[in-house]
């Protein structure tokens, strides 16, 4: 696969990765679904570990930009550069081995298996052992899986949820299901990860809290978050850049400070003011 | 809040084990009534049948239960693994002395050309969902039940010899036909003893089992519970679903030799869709996923029959009712509902019994 040069810097890349390649450089990215242009000329660059946000009232399609990110939807015009390779015409599953994971705004969980089980199933690609090892148990199979386990328990240490490691998934309470997608997400081992209101649902104790967890994940494991989120204290409070999206189209792009004061995101949000 | 609810695929070491000395105990029974002289021969007959049933019903628990698509053409993947056998059969028994090893090599023989059919029909089977794929499954069944029934086979000095549609054959003097078309194989060695027939179960029962427990058990697991979030942390659907599916028809396939060579003629009409759906009965009243529900439910409704013959006439009505008796009464939820009750009083029962008589020596 040839590794494409990124274009020059357009949007708010932090100073410390300024020098650096970028991790994600999307480029005119649209699409339409029939006649409606639900994403429309998109550009975003995003540094290599920077926590980013993507903001904008209902509707204004930040999940469809996510879902063209990680290749559930193909673009119908412009182009997506992950860490330098283009993303286009790739399976889910192998942009995922590129290294971006995600969570989802309705939760997908595997609501059947164990919380352990589900990280499990994150890591699945990065479990070495034949199929041979584990039909016959061999030492690899064992050594491999604990292996496995051990790193399992260790992500989930980050939200302290080691002691729900035997629950059902889906008999988790709402606040833990989300944290669960994010560690099922980090045990992919990705570059990028993709985070759609990971705070829904959340109190602000909770929210705050997860704020913290979200800026350690990124100091801990070096990686780059775009997050979508409507609660502005956790958008402000931890996004060094800011995408305002609004029907298809970026609005604004700047820091937490700039778009506060944006009239244009004021506009979008609140509506113009009568004369 | 709830703990983990009690897995219904039976993964903890426990559950397994008593699936296993299921298995083993059945067995043993069997073989005390044997030695007794009170087995009576129509169950005699029905023994090998029992096991390949099961066999069946496993392998489809596969795709139906653990991969969660629905196949209506499993007959298919028995015949094929039947008619293999067959043949592998009658071309080895000259060279081959022994009984369990002529049928170790046809189970094999069986299960590889299933499965690799198996393989060919998935990729382009597998592509579609829900009814759309039991409806182009099962018109593969079909298919390649009417293959084999215009399908002539010979064996000869020279080799082996195939015609399609009509017997032109051309034999030498010393040749002798293995498959005739709708007539179907005759004269065949019934190598399938019992105890191959309750191996093969307990093979599939290991097999099933360690791919629940590696990590491409636990990717088809995930994928039947949420494909979208499977495929979002990495796993290639389309390629674990063709994996399923054809170790699926592997299995099924073994089940198909194990079945034919139990009878000394057999024809593809016998592998139609009534035998697709009596696997997918097996497997639904078993439960779906559960490995030891399916054994179960495939191991009683086969000898059913048979235990009714003695109604005459009204033996196929009786087994219907019966098994609508059950369908209903195991989905009921008030008596499900009342059963867990139940076992965990007796659980209760049995710890306060426990705790007293220790009391009692304290």
């Amino acid at each position: 696969m040839e590794r494409l040069v990124p274009t020059p810097s357009l949007g708010v890349i932090p100073e410390r990765d300024s020098d650096k390649p970028l991790i994600l450089d999307i480029h005119g990215l649209g699409i339409d679904f029939g006649g409606l242009h639900a994403v429309e000329d998109f550009t975003l660059l995003i540094g290599r570990t920077e926590i980013a946000g993507l903001i904008g009232p209902n509707g204004a399609g930040k999940t469809t930009v996510f879902n063209l990110i990680t290749s559930v939807y193909q673009p119908t015009r412009g182009v997506i550069l992950f860490d330098g390779y283009d993303t286009r015409g790739k399976r889910p599953d192998e942009v995922c081995r590129m290294g971006i994971a995600r969570t989802f705004q309705n939760i997908r969980l595997f609501k059947d298996m164990s919380v352990l089980d589900n990280v499990l199933v994150g890591m699945h690609n990065h479990i070495p052992y034949s199929m041979l090892s584990a039909f016959l148990h061999l030492p690899s199979y064992h050594r491999k899986e604990k292996e496995a386990r051990d790193k399992a328990m260790d992500l989930l240490g980050i939200f302290d949820m080691q002691n729900m490691a035997k629950w059902q998934a889906g008999s988790l309470p709402y606040g833990a299901q989300r944290r669960l997608e994010i560690v099922r997400a980090l045990a992919t081992e990705p570059k990028l990860l993709l985070l759609d209101e990971p705070a829904a649902g959340m109190n602000p104790a909770e929210t705050a809290e997860l704020m913290e967890n979200i800026r350690s994940i990124r100091d801990r494991f070096g990686i780059a978050i775009l997050l979508i989120e409507h609660d502005m204290s956790l958008v402000m409070g931890i996004c060094e850049g800011i995408a305002v999206l609004n029907y298809g189209k970026i609005i604004a792009k700047g820091s937490p400070e700039q778009i506060k004061n944006n009239p244009t995101v004021i506009e979008a949000y609140l509506g113009k003011q009568e004369a | 809040m709830e703990r983990i609810k009690k897995f219904h695929l039976g993964k903890t070491r426990r559950e397994k084990l008593i699936t296993f000395g299921l298995v083993l105990v059945f067995f043993g029974f069997i073989e005390i009534l044997q030695a007794t002289g009170n087995l009576s021969n129509l169950l005699k007959g029905q023994l090998v049948p029992i096991c390949a049933y099961v066999v069946m019903a496993l392998s489809l628990n596969l795709t139906v239960g653990i991969l969660g698509e629905l196949s209506l053409g499993h007959a298919g993947f028995v015949s094929i693994g039947a008619f293999t056998g067959i043949v592998i059969a009658q071309v080895l028994r000259p060279a081959i002395e022994s009984n369990g090893l002529l049928l170790l090599i046809a189970l094999a023989g069986g299960g590889i050309a299933a499965g690799l059919i198996g393989f060919l029909i998935g990729i382009p089977v597998l592509r579609l969902r829900g009814d759309y794929l039991a409806i182009v499954t099962l018109a593969f069944g079909e298919i390649i039940k009417s293959l084999i029934n215009n399908l002539y086979i010979g064996l000869d000095s020279k080799g082996l010899h195939f015609s399609f549609i009509n017997d032109n054959l051309r034999l030498l003097e010393d040749g002798k036909k293995i498959l005739s078309g709708p007539l179907g194989a005759n004269g065949l060695p019934r190598i399938s003893s019992f105890i191959g027939g309750i191996l093969l179960v307990l093979f599939t029962l290991y097999f099933l089992y360690r791919l629940l427990g590696s990590r491409l058990g636990r990717a088809i697991l995930a994928m039947r519970d949420n494909a979208i979030a499977a495929e979002s942390v990495g796993i290639n659907i389309t390629r674990y679903k063709l994996t399923a599916f054809t170790m699926s028809a592997f299995i099924a396939g073994m089940a198909g030799t194990l079945f034919a060579l139990s009878f000394s003629s057999v024809n593809a009409s016998k592998f139609n869709v009534d035998m697709s759906i009596l696997i997918l009965v097996f497997v639904v009243l078993g439960g779906l996923g559960n490995l030891r529900g399916s054994i179960i439910a495939a191991g009683l409704l086969t000898v059913l029959p048979e235990l009714l013959r003695s109604l005459r006439d009204y033996r196929m009505l009786a087994y219907s009712v019966i098994l609508i008796a059950i369908m209903l009464v195991t989905n009921n939820q008030i008596l499900v509902h009342w059963w867990t009750q139940r076992k965990k009083d007796l659980k209760g029962l049995f710890t306060r019994l426990r705790k007293s008589k220790q009391g009692g020596e304290g």
